[in-house]
């Protein structure tokens, strides 16, 4: 009798919030490191639509590593956007037909309103005196990143890493091979996202240095070091591209295009880029960058597209299965 | 028994202190040290900040979501678990031991495998995916996904806990009653529930415990989404993962005092009951 009632009372409370929530509610499904941003994103694009068109928008978020998550997605999970680490994991959901296998070109910039870059985190005052990629490999150094094979930012620092290698004086890919492999020979531990590879350097201590997204790096600095940890930034990195896209057969289901396409045209309006600079992604726009510069340091970048080719390219040669991370990995 | 023995010797007592000792430090490493932990980190920046990430909206919508979930999974086991044990109990049967194994399987199969076969069932890609897209079902990243992959994981518990107490009970009262007149379902809940009333509701309580704290297959059919599909476990890793360590925490006592509230009663039941819950149920003593 009494657990009828439980449970009836539960659905009720759980049909109200439905009704409740029926103005418009956009799923955006996002990689781990963005829930700060998507926040307060999400707040202002709220703000800004009920201002225009009078009805109230929800923006619920799912985060997960970037993979995982794009698996979702083909697997029926219903994002009306797809915020993720790397252009792989969207053209994985193209693969699956949910939207247009030229998603990357319906926005500007690649579809990525901001971008990062792959940095240093390392204890304060850098005992062990980290400058550069060399550096990550000096003997007693351990250094902590996660698992390229599960992880979208891991895959950025591996590429990052190879591609530092392969533009010093004399590069080729044997020295890039040579290098990388001993880099994760100095991997004490393989987080499977990013955000446990920054609670495993930070929280539980292990490791000199963290290869991470600037982001991530800034954030942690925030909110776990306040004068623990400095930043180092290498000669030379990748400029890390996080796309954005609606997923065009989800909605089309929902009736949702219009709202989810302003939001994702506004994460370029300069007050989005503010935010994201806020959150520590690096703006697209010269202005808001001009304003955050202090934040920003000046880094020597190359793209995906300079070095690698397309993403599809790189996801092939290095981290497929039994492709170069699974030869020269921990281990080997 | 060894009362009536002669004292043991000095070395034999000894042995006895140093075993009780390791019995101990190990319980206290092992658990009251991350107990204390979780209530310590809680509790951190005081009551107040305690209190207020307990009661933010994502958190209210994980408790509610965790106590929907066992209040239709927990029923819906205990209908199947007192029917397996029925026919495991009453009946011979070809295959029945086969089908013993199978309510059996969802202790040896990994509780992250439970999930994906349920998205390879009823996920987009899925067998089921296309038929249950085209008339707008939704199972997997739903409510419906979390029930069903919750139910797997907690199917044997009631069954388990039933089979030993009603075998070694055997059939005599039920067949007296039948004799007496009684019909099927007078039967049923004249005799046999008594019966196993203390032990039902030991299995009860197991079957709820693990379904309130199930991580890995709720894990992976849950799709995340804040505030709507996300249990309290998985609340819990996801602030972690936000560095909002107090609010992480907070989240755990919740589970903790649940986990603390089931031991207690578990070890009432096995203190007043334990005649009447059955002899060989597992970790049952």
């Amino acid at each position: 009798m009494k657990k009828s009632r439980v449970i009836l009372a539960l659905l009720g409370t759980v049909f109200a919030a439905s009704v409740a929530a029926r103005d418009v509610t956009l799923l955006n499904v996002s990689y781990d490191p963005t829930r700060e941003l998507y926040r307060d994103i999400n707040a202002a694009f709220a703000a800004q639509w009920k201002a225009q068109h009078g009805d109230t928008v929800t923006i619920q978020m799912s985060h997960g590593g970037s993979g995982k998550q794009a698996r979702s997605v083909v697997d029926g999970l219903p994002a009306d956007i797809v915020t993720l680490a790397l252009a792989y994991d969207i053209d994985a959901v193209a693969d699956h037909g949910l939207l247009a296998r030229d998603w990357q070109k319906r926005l500007p910039n690649n579809s990525s309103p901001y971008t990062s870059t792959v940095v240093f985190l390392v204890r304060k005052g850098n005992p062990k005196g980290i400058r550069d990629w060399a550096d990550l490999i000096k003997p007693g150094v351990q250094v902590i990143t996660p698992n390229p094979k599960t992880s979208g930012g891991a895959r950025w620092n591996f590429l990052a890493a190879w591609g530092y290698a392969l533009k010093q004086p004399g590069g080729n890919e044997a020295k890039a091979r040579a290098y990388v492999q001993a880099l994760y020979q100095h991997v004490p531990v393989l987080d499977t996202g990013a955000r446990g590879a920054t609670n495993t350097f930070a929280q539980r201590g292990v490791g000199d240095v963290l290869v991470a997204w600037e982001s991530e790096a800034l954030l942690a600095q925030q909110e776990l070091g306040k004068g623990t940890f400095d930043i180092v930034v290498p000669s030379i990195s990748i400029l890390a591209e996080p796309p954005v896209a609606v997923v065009d057969s989800n909605i089309d289901k929902h009736g949702s295009r219009a709202v989810a396409e302003a939001y994702v045209k506004f994460l370029y309006s300069p007050q989005a880029q503010a935010i994201e600079a806020k959150n520590f992604y690096r703006p697209r726009l010269p202005e808001v960058s001009a304003r955050y510069a202090a934040q920003f340091p000046k880094v020597n970048t190359f793209t995906i597209h300079d070095v690698f080719g397309h993403w599809r390219q790189a996801q092939a040669k290095f981290f497929a299965d039994g492709a170069i991370f699974d030869q020269i990995g921990p281990g080997h | 028994m060894s009362r009536l023995k002669r004292q043991p010797p000095w070395s034999r007592q000894i042995g006895r202190v140093l075993l009780a000792l390791v019995a101990i430090s190990f319980l206290v490493l092992f658990l009251l040290l991350p107990l204390a932990v979780v209530f310590v980190e809680a509790l951190r920046q005081g009551l107040h900040v305690y209190l207020s990430s307990i009661g933010q909206h994502e958190a209210l919508a994980a408790i509610r979501l965790t106590l929907l979930v066992a209040a239709i999974s927990v029923p819906l086991n205990v209908v199947f678990g007192v029917a397996a044990a029925w026919l495991m109990a009453r009946f011979e049967f070809r295959g029945k031991a086969l089908l013993g194994a199978f309510i059996d399987l969802p202790f040896s199969v990994s509780p992250v495998i439970s999930g994906l076969v349920y998205v390879l069932l009823f996920g987009a890609q899925g067998w089921f995916g296309s038929w249950l897209g085209a008339h707008d079902i939704k199972i997997i990243f739903a409510v419906p996904g979390l029930v069903l992959a919750t139910i797997f994981i907690t199917l044997p518990f009631v069954a388990r806990e039933l089979i030993p107490l009603m075998q070694s009970q055997g059939s005599d009262e039920e067949e007296a009653a039948r004799v007496l007149g009684a019909g099927g379902w007078q039967m049923f809940f004249r005799v046999t529930l008594p019966n196993i009333r203390w032990a039902l509701l030991y299995g009860v309580l197991l079957c709820n415990a693990r379904a309130m704290g199930e991580f890995g297959a709720v894990s992976v059919v849950s799709g995340h989404i804040r505030g709507l599909t996300t249990t309290m476990p998985l609340e819990v890793e996801m602030r972690y993962n936000e560095y909002d360590y107090v609010g992480a925490f907070a989240i755990a006592t919740l589970l903790a005092l649940l986990a603390l509230l089931t031991l207690a009663i578990k070890t009432l039941l096995e203190w007043r009951y334990s005649d009447e819950i059955a002899a060989h149920a597992p970790g049952g003593h």
